[in-house]
């Protein structure tokens, strides 16, 4: 007995060595994954606190070839620097106090993804209701067609975009961007899936009690899903956030441009801006992650549970 | 036994009714942005030109298929797609499984995956330049091993730098849905399992995999929107003409749209969306002929 005892607990130690062994294993793995998916966040925020000259210094060869005949000095080698060599805040100061287009190009942003998450959201709430509530053939169909929509690459609904805003006149208007956003089946999609989940009977027993069906929707559907809209508006604002396609094609007049397409077109010249306006357009994005990270792991988490 | 007489039959019909009233806003907004213009992209396909109006049939599609700059945005598109979609799937069902596991600091961890999602995209492109420029970061730890530098924007390595950045972008996501999957299996499921002598691989194989099926065929179809995105992502670091292999449909559309050939485009468009279709098609029948034990 007392020998069996014996080995029992000599085998659970070994185990519990392999276990110890394997947790750092795995641990050191998760470690530098963590730090390859944070590389460029850090890089870009240290980055933001170097000088103009150290920038060009640096990096001025990747740019140098978008630049036609540029005369400043620029090294052959690209140093990526996590630390500056000097802390320095002018490029902060040059975006937020000289050069007013930077921050006007922001507040475009913001004019155009506030209204698209709201609205897309309010009639994707509706939608989603109408699909989830009774389901019939002809629902059915309508929602497979929504999921090949949701589907479809930019660059295969641009071109319908483009001419449907010349048509109704509102080519180079905020009109041409919001309304394609507000429409976009992406979250009508995510929430039917989601108040799929809710059991029919909690909403039939409201029924039976004789509550109209704008008192199931606002008053039981809706405050069921609040976890779920939550997180879809996230996903909806990062989405948005970093619209490239559809102002380039819908607005000609690049003064109306957000300012995801002024920095993806960013040149030589203002490189050393980059950052810091890379960093400053970071903000809003961070600060809705750090503060929504739950919701929006819980709303993801939801999406694609066991039952579709 | 519950028979329904007339009057709630009505009164059911009414409901029904009243939920495709909910229904409208979206669907009146999705038939004028996206329906009725596909609508004239096809009419828009099948003409010689917006001016002469000239019923053409299926030439402009003839044209664009034999187009060599189609063709090879085609292909080098579909390749990557192809590539990207199933590692994705795989690293991140790893990636979870990983987190499955105990290891400290867990919620950092899921903070760190996810973070790529919310950096715009023009921080990510210039990042990744100075990252795979040839004097770059990455070409400095191949010397540093021993390696001869890359030209990876300029080669056929280039593929390589494109699936490194959608997998970085995207696996997070990807890994908080398998998370959630893995945590959703009921437990007596895996006791039967361990009672019958399955090995880790049968459990993870038999039980595991199918039961997320549908959790799979989600992530793929997540991952096929991603990887259409990505070519923004592309078409930002490369520039209009980049190297061969790194010509994607972005660069098709975008060459094309300058020079306003809507037929063309029309074309291109729908030949995409038939495209686009059928793999979803596929991935749907694949998920049905794999879970078809597990009622979803």
């Amino acid at each position: 007995m007392s020998t069996q005892v014996g080995f029992r607990q000599k085998a659970k130690k070994k185990k519990i060595r392999i276990d110890n062994f394997k947790t750092v294993l795995v641990t050191v793995a998760a470690i530098i994954f963590a730090f390859i998916f944070l590389l460029p966040t850090i890089l870009t925020v240290t980055n933001s606190f170097m000088s103009a000259s150290e920038i060009s210094a640096n990096y001025g060869s990747i740019f140098a070839t978008t630049e036609k005949g540029g005369k400043v000095f620029i090294s052959k080698t690209v140093n990526l620097k996590f630390i500056p060599d000097m802390v320095s805040f002018s490029q902060y100061y040059t975006v937020l106090f000289k050069s007013p287009e930077y921050l006007f190009k922001f507040w475009n942003s913001i004019i155009y993804v506030g209204p698209i998450v709201v609205f897309q959201l309010l009639i994707a709430t509706l939608a989603s209701y109408g699909f989830a509530r009774y389901s019939g053939k002809l629902k059915n169909a309508i929602f497979f067609a929504y999921i090949i929509m949701m589907l479809m690459p930019y660059q295969v609904t641009l071109v319908p975009n483009f001419l449907v805003s010349r048509a109704i006149g509102i080519y180079g208007t905020k009109w041409a961007i919001w309304l394609p956003g507000i429409f976009s089946p992406f979250a009508v999609y995510l929430l039917t899936k989601f108040m799929r989940r809710i059991p029919t009977e909690v909403m039939e027993a409201a029924s039976i009690d004789g509550a109209d069906e704008w008192y199931i929707f606002s008053r039981i559907c809706f405050p069921l899903c609040k976890g779920g809209i939550a997180s879809i508006s996230i996903l909806v604002f990062f989405d948005y956030w970093n619209m490239v396609e559809q102002p380039l094609i819908l607005l000609p007049d690049s003064d109306m441009h957000p300012l995801s397409v002024f920095l993806s077109k960013i040149n030589a010249g203002e490189i050393s801006l980059a950052f810091a306006v890379a960093v400053i357009y970071l903000v809003p994005p961070l600060l809705i992650f750090l503060y929504g990270e739950d919701y929006l792991v819980e709303g993801i988490s939801y999406q694609g549970g066991i039952k579709g | 036994m519950f028979i329904p007489t007339p009057t709630k039959l009505t009164t059911l019909q009414k409901k029904k009714l009243i939920s495709w009233l909910f229904l409208l806003p979206s669907l009146l907004g999705v038939i004028l942005f996206f329906v009725a213009p596909f609508g004239v992209v096809i009419y828009y396909s099948m003409i010689n030109n917006p001016i002469q109006k000239e019923f053409v049939g299926f030439d402009n599609f003839i044209n664009v298929w034999n187009n060599a700059a189609f063709k090879q945005a085609a292909s080098n598109s579909l390749i990557f797609s192809l590539i990207a979609v199933p590692l994705a799937v795989v690293l991140s069902l790893f990636l979870a499984a990983v987190m499955e596991s105990r290891i400290p600091f867990k919620s950092y961890f899921r903070t760190f995956f996810l973070s790529p999602l919310m950096v715009p995209t023009a921080s990510v492109v210039l990042i990744w330049q100075v990252m795979f420029h040839h004097n770059g970061i990455v070409n400095n730890f191949m010397v540093f091993f021993g390696q001869n530098k890359v030209d990876w924007l300029k080669s056929d390595k280039a593929a390589i730098v494109i699936v490194a950045l959608f997998l970085w972008k995207n696996l997070g996501y990807n890994m908080i849905l398998f998370m959630s999957a893995l945590a959703s299996i009921p437990k007596d499921l895996l006791e039967v399992a361990a009672l019958e002598n399955a090995n880790k691989w049968q459990v993870f194989w038999i039980v595991k995999v199918r039961y997320m099926s549908s959790t799979i065929l989600f992530v793929a179809i997540m991952s096929l929107i991603s990887s259409f995105k990505v070519f923004r992502e592309v078409y930002l670091m490369t520039g209009d003409y980049p190297y061969q292999t790194l010509y994607i449909l972005q660069h098709f559309m975008n060459n094309t749209f300058a020079s306003l050939d809507y037929q063309k485009l029309s074309s291109a468009a729908i030949i995409m969306f038939i495209v686009v279709t059928i793999l979803v098609y596929i991935m749907y029948a694949i998920e049905n002929w794999f879970g078809k034990d597990i009622e979803g």
